[in-house]
């Protein structure tokens, strides 16, 4: 009496042939990398019949490639394996961070960033750390690649811009350049194996003088969709990312955030700790920008 | 009584005899067993939290492939009316959000469960009483329309199942007394036991009505007779045999699966195997009582208590029986008053009927009497410890519930926990730190044991606790002690209801005191024979023969030259002696022993977040007597870690249907284990005179201090109370920000 098939194929095109095939005849079909989220779905509420395409295995889910313009992080990396890339740590410690806080040291094993963005809760710990390193979705179609930034990959609660003959290969990463550091922090009542209440990513580059040139920052948790919060970005930008600008950009996050009233915090919680997050994570950023000013 | 330092084997830390199997995966539990031909039951439950039920249709379920049986309330006794049946499979009305309407049986869980859905309820759907101020209202919608307070005919229906009262003194007269008035409301919200194991059973039946019942409980004895009730039998037609139990905590002194599996079973002929999942012991079993609790206190400027009265409203949930009773006798319990009022209030309301949990009763009011001191103390100006010994209940205190207390340990404890390096050293400016006092009664009743010597001088117990905290290792310490033989010689075991004599179940603390009495008294039982048959052999009178150190030996003074004859001497030719070697104990043991602590929490506040984190926290409890140290310690620490996760996050969250929003523990949230930090323990020794080694029940009573310990340590630190558990984040920021 199972109520799945499973099928894991070794290569990107008969993945993608699978899926076309069971499009086609208008079977469900289930992407599965870790299956951290998809499993536990499948067992306890969603269970009807489906079949499980399994990508991680593959090649290029797999791929780490860190080259001069841009970084690509294949989309089934688990985040324990992430985790273990020193090279990957010193670039993006926001997001490896974000990816760590994910589940128990036994998800850790299975439990891949891809996974987290295709799942596509609103609180997703990777998706505001992906979205401020200005991830771009690498996507594998029947036509090639295409790219989609983070910011506009989740469309809705559970909803993603992915068709159903495609799947997400992974992330192509600009390189940071000289003086850019990035943090995610996010809020849960206890210490770990919690979904956050609020969560705030903030990446900005300062130049030789401490100014801030660019600044990035997304708030999860807050909205039906992870967010790019561009004024709470302005507030930083031309400062030196000091008290009073980081308070400005917490208050643009407040302002930004749309919370819902639910189990884990209400819409007055949720609005003044994404603000407070984004206050304690600019103030992380910054000074892993001020260490990285002299890099190259 | 012997002093500490002349024993051998309590006090010591061997492993448990059940360790070996338990961490590697042997041991069984109550999902484990799988047997022939079994079936798999499942139940189908309310979607309302109340609803009258016009018509429950089975055919469509029945008629599905695969099922064997469906069945509602009707197929049981109908002249069986009590609440555990009505609990078991709602009759004419559902009750609670998650309440039992119907169950089936079918060989897979998977088709059991699609038969639950073509199973057709007509409901009319009522408007739930969900807030206990609401229940109490004169005009309240009525949980139970029959329910009339304390039974009494001439009064109309209410969801006040019953009250109580008692006094003494005169507290009028007491106020007036009084320098300094404390008085205060504080609300404490259901929790769960939140055991790791859920309910499970596996039901088997026989044609001739002969039942047998493998399942996961706290006792085997009440099971059976529980069962017995609901489906109209007698305790002989039902055999029950306890697994493995994976927590309890109270919870699992009640029967949910147990009746229907018997009954599925009897109807289909097969064995039936149910286990709930998650979501069903959140949304069906358990918890706790959620209380209102108010509070007077008044003292002199000395801190002298002239006065207290306490208004104490619990939750039983959709049927009579909270645990108010304990409630009211504990809530003064640590305290020598002379002008005392107690007032309880058992209330319905369309939640699930709550359950024993640890020290039922006693968390939350003493929370908000041990809140009420705190506040005390700081008007008066007072160390919390000083207050405390200045009112502390000792031998020879008439306890507010009625008897006069015997040695008991609060004295020491609240010296223990002045002059322990952890209170000395005050807390710096960011910490914040409360003391409380926990207490609770411990019960005796009935156990029954039996010592069997194999022929190598091996000892073998057999009891009918169910193992929960390491109590098989605490019966072969006691014993070992007693025997004069060494701890690795001994085993325990834990029968069924047919192979062991009958023993009330694990639970008001009394495994350690009444099935270990139990034990002590079989083994002097088996001493007793040895000395016979060693006189015997040495052609003395059996007065003549001492036992000491393992060892039948001549009593200082007769004039005999032999050699010491050992257990397992005796053992060796026990055949030519008069046969096997049986010791045998039963009894219905007096004398528990009230358990008092003391605890303190440290804890840093975020005031931006306010989140609440304990940096430390150290509880210090009377054990009587530590027979084995580290499961005294592991109480200790499984009830602090207990109480904290009470104090800090653990609340249901309904919506306004009556709806449990956080079924499950991702969003109940029981501390883990990187939130809590090492709980410092220390046991203090006062022994209960009632018992040979001087053992009092531990596992309660740590429960009980951390709730209003943590609330008093939040109050340090933020310069001003929340009264409401739980001090979970967005509950302390809106404090913090309404104070602001």
């Amino acid at each position: 009496m199972s109520n799945f098939g499973y099928v894991a194929p070794t290569s990107v095109e008969e993945t993608l042939a699978v899926l076309q095939r069971a499009t086609d005849q208008g079977q469900r079909t289930q992407i599965l990398a870790g299956g951290t989220d998809v499993i536990v779905q499948f067992r306890s509420f969603d269970n009807s019949h489906r079949l499980f395409v399994d990508i991680k295995s593959l090649k290029e889910t797999n791929d780490v490639r860190i080259e001069n313009e841009h970084i690509f992080i294949g989309a089934a990396i688990p985040s324990g394996v992430l985790n273990e890339n020193a090279e990957l740590k010193t670039l993006f410690p926001g997001l490896l961070e974000a990816a760590d806080l994910i589940g128990s040291t036994q998800i850790q094993g299975r439990a891949s960033i891809g996974g987290n963005l295709c799942n596509s809760s609103p609180a997703g710990d990777t998706i505001p750390a992906l979205i401020v390193n200005a991830a771009l979705c690498v996507i594998a179609t029947n036509e090639g690649t295409r790219t989609v930034p983070t910011e506009n990959f989740v469309t809705g609660v559970g909803r993603n811009c992915l068709a159903a003959h495609e799947f997400l290969l992974g992330f192509q990463i600009p390189r940071p350049s000289a003086g850019t550091g990035d943090a995610y922090l996010r809020f849960i009542p206890r210490t770990e194996m919690d979904i956050a209440v609020a969560g705030t990513a903030v990446s900005l580059t300062l130049n030789h003088d401490g100014i801030c040139e660019r600044a990035r920052v997304s708030i999860g948790a807050v909205a039906p969709t992870p967010l790019l919060v561009s004024s709470a970005a302005e507030a930083l930008v031309g400062t030196t990312a000091d008290e009073d600008a980081l308070q400005q950009a917490a208050q643009a996050c407040s302002d930004a955030a749309q919370p819902i009233t639910d189990k884990r915090g209400t819409v007055e919680y949720r609005r003044k700790v994404v603000g407070v997050l984004c206050r304690r994570a600019g103030a992380i950023a910054k000074d892993r920008a001020l260490s990285n000013r002299n890099c190259e | 009584m012997a002093e500490a330092a002349n024993f051998k084997a309590i006090g010591t830390r061997p492993i448990r005899p059940d360790g070996v199997e338990k961490v590697t995966g042997r041991a069984n539990f109550g999902a484990d067993l799988n047997l022939p031909d079994m079936l798999h039951g499942k139940v189908l439950r309310s979607p309302h939290a109340h609803a009258r039920i016009k018509r429950i249709d089975l055919t469509k379920a029945q008629a599905m492939e695969g099922v064997y049986a469906a069945i509602s309330s009707a197929d049981f006794p109908q002249e069986v009316t009590l609440s555990l049946s009505k609990n078991i499979l709602a009759r004419d009305k559902a009750l609670y959000h998650g309440h039992a309407l119907a169950a089936v049986a079918a060989r897979t869980p998977r088709i059991a469960e699609e038969a639950l859905e073509r199973i057709e309820v007509e409901y009319e759907v009522l408007p739930p009483v969900l807030i206990l101020d609401d229940a109490m209202q004169e005009k309240s919608t009525l949980v139970s329309e029959d329910l009339r307070t304390n039974d009494d005919e001439s009064s109309p229906p209410s969801n006040i199942a019953a009250t109580q009262r008692f006094e003494r003194g005169d507290v009028t007269q007491g106020f007036a007394e009084a320098d300094v008035i404390v008085q205060e409301e504080f609300r404490v919200p259901s929790a769960h036991q939140g055991y790791i194991e859920p309910h499970a059973c596996v039901a088997t039946s026989n044609p001739g009505g002969r039942v047998t019942i493998w399942c996961t409980t706290q006792g085997p004895f009440e099971v059976r007779s529980a069962t017995a009730g609901v489906l109209n039998k007698t305790v002989s037609d039902i055999k029950v045999i306890p697994s493995e139990i994976g927590g309890g905590f109270g919870g699992k002194t009640v029967v949910y699966l147990e009746p229907v599996a018997v009954r599925l079973s009897e109807l289909t002929g097969k064995p039936v195997k149910m286990v709930m999942n998650r979501e069903e012991v959140f949304r069906a079993t358990g918890p706790a009582s959620a209380t209102l609790c108010k509070i007077k206190v008044g003292a002199k400027k000395d801190g002298r208590i002239t006065a207290a009265t306490a208004w104490l409203a619990y939750e039983a949930g959709a049927f009579p029986g909270s645990p108010v009773g304990p409630g009211c006798m504990s809530v003064f319990a640590p305290y020598d008053i002379d002008n005392f009022l107690v007032e309880g209030y058992d209330v319905l309301v369309n939640k699930p009927k709550v359950a024993a949990y640890r020290a039922p009763g006693a968390p939350q009011s003493m929370h908000a009497m041990e809140c009420a001191i705190d506040e005390l103390a700081q008007k008066l100006d007072m160390d919390p410890i000083d207050l405390r010994l200045k009112n502390a209940a000792k031998e020879g205190t008439v306890a507010p519930y009625g008897p006069k207390f015997p040695p008991i340990g609060l004295v020491e404890c609240l010296e223990a926990a002045k002059r322990h390096p952890n209170y000395v050293n005050k807390p710096s400016e960011e910490v914040g730190r409360g003391v409380a006092v926990g207490f609770w009664f411990n019960i005796g009743m009935q156990s029954s044991a039996e010592v069997t010597i194999a022929e190598d001088g091996a000892v073998s117990i057999m009891e009918g606790s169910p193992d929960i905290g390491g109590s098989r290792a605490s019966m072969c310490l006691m014993a070992a002690e007693t025997l004069g033989v060494p701890y690795e010689t001994i085993n325990a075991h834990v029968g069924d209801t047919e192979s062991t004599g009958f023993c009330n179940l694990t639970g008001g603390s009394r495994t350690t005191f009444a099935t270990g009495l139990a034990v002590v008294k079989a083994c002097e039982d088996v001493i007793a024979q040895c000395k016979a048959r060693a006189a015997m052999t040495w052609e003395l009178d059996v007065e003549q023969v001492a036992w000491r150190d393992g060892q039948a030996v001549p009593k200082p003074g007769v004039n005999i030259d032999v050699d010491p004859l050992s257990l397992a001497d005796i053992a060796k030719t026990m055949s030519r002696t008069g046969g096997p070697l049986l010791g045998r104990a039963s009894l219905n043991a007096q004398g528990a022993g009230a358990c008092f602590s003391v605890n303190w929490t440290d804890v840093t506040i975020d005031r931006e977040t306010g989140k609440v984190d304990v940096k430390a926290f150290t509880a210090i409890q009377d054990a009587g007597r530590a027979i084995h140290p580290s499961y005294v310690e592991g109480q200790m620490q499984g009830g602090a870690v207990q109480g904290l996760g009470w104090a800090l996050n653990e609340e249901y969250i309904y919506d306004e249907n009556g709806v449990v929003e956080n079924a499950s523990f991702l969003d109940y949230r029981v501390p883990v284990a990187s939130d809590m930090p090492m709980i410092d323990c220390e046991i203090v020794e006062v022994p209960n005179p009632s018992h040979p080694y001087g053992v009092r029940g531990v596992g309660e009573t740590p429960i009980v201090a951390p709730l209003a310990a943590t609330s008093n340590a939040v109050r340090d630190l933020l310069g001003f109370r929340i009264n409401d558990l739980p001090l979970s984040p967005p509950n302390v920021l809106a404090a913090i920000d309404e104070a602001d």
